[in-house]
């Protein structure tokens, strides 16, 4: 037998990657990234004559169970109609047996790429309020993300906020259906992975245990949820993680777009939101999503938050810089008055 | 559509092979053979490669080793003792070749063997040749990370062997003599890829009969290498795992 050179063995594991998509309306047109538990690529839509975004398991499960998962996220995605979470089309299972479902195709920037120094803070957090959006949807309709990072934003071309890459959903009820025979599905993302083992970490950074389940991203994942609590997860881990989100939002602000005078302020306010929402008991932090929100859109609004007790010098400095417009201009007016007065009197 | 219907149905990749873990424990004397046979096909490459590399033996006393090992395998009864909750069978054999050599070292007993070993082609020239084509930097050669990497490397060359050599006995068991050559000059062929209406120019048919053709034996490539695979791991979950080194988690 001919010697399988590592070109060959590339192109191979490559060639066998490829969905076969005979049989269905799609026609492969690329490769677009890597998930936690398959390949992402463009496909055109043949009937409908548009692009799509397809998501391909990785191979069949013997045990059905991957399969079942990226159902699951389909299942979950389609009853979450948000526009900061992307709509599913279609979902299927190819001729090889491998679980697939379609999206819509999103040309845009993931937010860690997207963040670039010279962006200021109060888009940035326009940007964190519109992920708080959507995830707060999800809780309100009884799912926790579970991996929210900033691999899993997407920023559309319109500027539209998309939370990404729902594998790990977990649902506080059970209204979508789990697989027949199978065990409670939670049950089984939270396995302890092999310590040191890399085969464990996918592309995009989240752990993924040994029957290829995603149990979150160092540095992003809540304590009881790297501890597997399953059972007491709820959505003050995700408010964990949205907290890690935005301490990465706001570190790299460049000093141009954030002048000295308001990086005090930008500290200790919102580095009091970040501790608040990533602290270790989830009793100490924000009960909701929509409190943490409340919080971030009161900051931006200049008005005291929650989460931080400021001192007197901190509350004018606050109002200084609420009603700096009419201060200056109050300010100017009786200085004019003074000067006016001081040449009449003369 | 529902989960129940997505994540069970339709003609999911069907383990026909039994895991050789499995089959050398069966009371069928044939199952066990076949199964030996399938463990040695797969791995006495590697494992010749890795005894040639790791253990810097000359090719003589390394192919000496390498079937001694496989005798071992039989007499000591090592796939009984492999334990799949603990570690991958891949790993284990490695630890078992690096104790095997180690010990034969100690003991200093080296004889030819043969005769009790399963009925596989042992072509070690080819290994030979193939162990000169290997692009490996010397300087990392030493590293147990490298090592390790290597044997998973050509453990990996030999299942993908094995799938080709499948693929192209089914090809002409079916008449699909074609699809194979297309196969093997699209995928398999060194040189930089040539284009499907090369493909089709040369082999006087439509472009859509090159993508089905490649389709098919894309599938069939696919459906082999997991069920060879699927045979050479000791549990459901190794399976899954090395299925996913193997085919779902090389990034360029």
């Amino acid at each position: 037998m001919k010697f399988l050179s590592d070109k060959a063995m590339d192109r191979l594991r490559e060639a066998a990657e490829i969905p076969d998509l005979t049989g269905t309306r799609y026609r492969l047109l690329g490769r677009v990234a890597r998930g936690g538990m398959g390949v992402v690529y463009v496909a055109e839509d043949e009937k409908l004559e548009r692009r799509v975004a397809l998501k391909v398991l990785d191979m069949p499960g013997a045990d059905g169970d991957l399969a079942n998962r990226l159902v699951r996220e389909a299942l979950v995605l389609a009853r979450l109609e948000h526009p900061g979470i992307v709509p599913v089309h279609d979902v299927g299972t190819l001729s090889d047996g491998r679980v697939f479902y379609t999206m819509k195709f999103v040309q845009g920037q993931r937010l860690d790429k997207y963040i670039q120094p010279s962006r200021s803070t109060t888009h940035r957090l326009r940007i964190f309020l519109r992920i708080c959006d959507a995830v707060a949807f999800a809780h309100a309709h009884g799912v926790l993300h579970r991996d929210l990072k900033p691999a899993n934003i997407m920023i559309g071309s319109f500027g539209e906020v998309l939370v990404m890459d729902w594998g790990l959903a977990k649902l506080l009820n059970q209204e979508v259906r789990p697989p027949s025979g199978a065990a409670d599905p939670d049950a089984t993302i939270f396995e302890k992975p092999v310590r040191g083992d890399d085969s464990n970490r996918s592309a995009g950074g989240s752990v993924v245990t040994g029957h290829g389940t995603v149990m979150g991203t160092p540095g992003y994942m809540s304590p009881e949820q790297a501890r597997g609590d399953v059972e007491h997860l709820d959505a003050r881990s995700d408010i964990f993680s949205l907290g890690a989100l935005l301490r990465f939002l706001i570190a790299s602000v460049s000093n141009a777009s954030n002048p000295a005078a308001g990086k005090q302020r930008l500290d200790k306010a919102l580095k009091a939101i970040c501790s608040k929402a990533t602290a270790p008991n989830p009793g100490d932090r924000y009960a909701t999503l929509p409190e943490m929100a409340q919080d971030v859109s009161r900051y931006l609004d200049g008005l005291p938050i929650e989460a931080h007790r400021e001192s007197f010098i901190e509350t004018l400095t606050r109002f200084y810089r609420r009603y700096r417009f009419f201060i200056l201009l109050i300010g100017a007016y009786l200085l004019m008055r003074v000067l006016i007065l001081f040449f009449m009197h003369r | 559509m529902n989960e129940e219907e997505l994540g069970t149905g339709g003609d999911r990749f069907p383990p026909t092979r039994r895991s050789v873990i499995e089959a050398v424990a069966s009371i069928d004397a044939e199952e066990r053979a076949r199964a030996l046979e399938s463990l040695c096909a797969a791995y006495w490459k590697p494992i010749y490669k890795y005894i040639r590399l790791r253990w810097d033996r000359p090719a003589d006393e390394a192919q000496d080793l390498t079937q001694g090992f496989f005798v071992g395998v039989l007499e000591r009864e090592l796939l009984e003792k492999f334990e799949p909750k603990k570690a991958r069978l891949r790993t284990y054999l490695r630890v078992c070749v690096d104790s095997f050599v180690s010990n034969e070292d100690k003991a200093d007993r080296r004889q030819k063997r043969g005769g009790d070993i399963p009925h596989v082609a042992l072509d070690f020239a080819a290994a030979e040749e193939e162990l000169g084509n290997a692009v490996m930097d010397p300087a990392r050669i030493v590293s147990p990370e490298s090592l390790d990497e290597f044997f998973e490397k050509e453990w990996l060359r030999s299942l993908f062997t094995l799938a080709v050599e499948d693929l192209h006995q089914l090809c002409l068991a079916r008449g699909r003599e074609r699809t194979f050559h297309l196969f093997e000059a699209y995928d398999l062929e060194d040189h930089d890829k040539i284009s499907y209406d090369q493909l089709a120019k040369e082999y006087a048919i439509s472009v859509s009969d090159v993508n089905n053709a490649l389709a098919w034996a894309r599938r069939e490539f696919r459906r082999i290498s997991l069920e060879r695979l699927h045979e050479l791991c000791g549990s459901e979950e190794e399976f899954q795992r090395e299925a996913r080194a193997a085919f779902g988690s090389h990034e360029k």
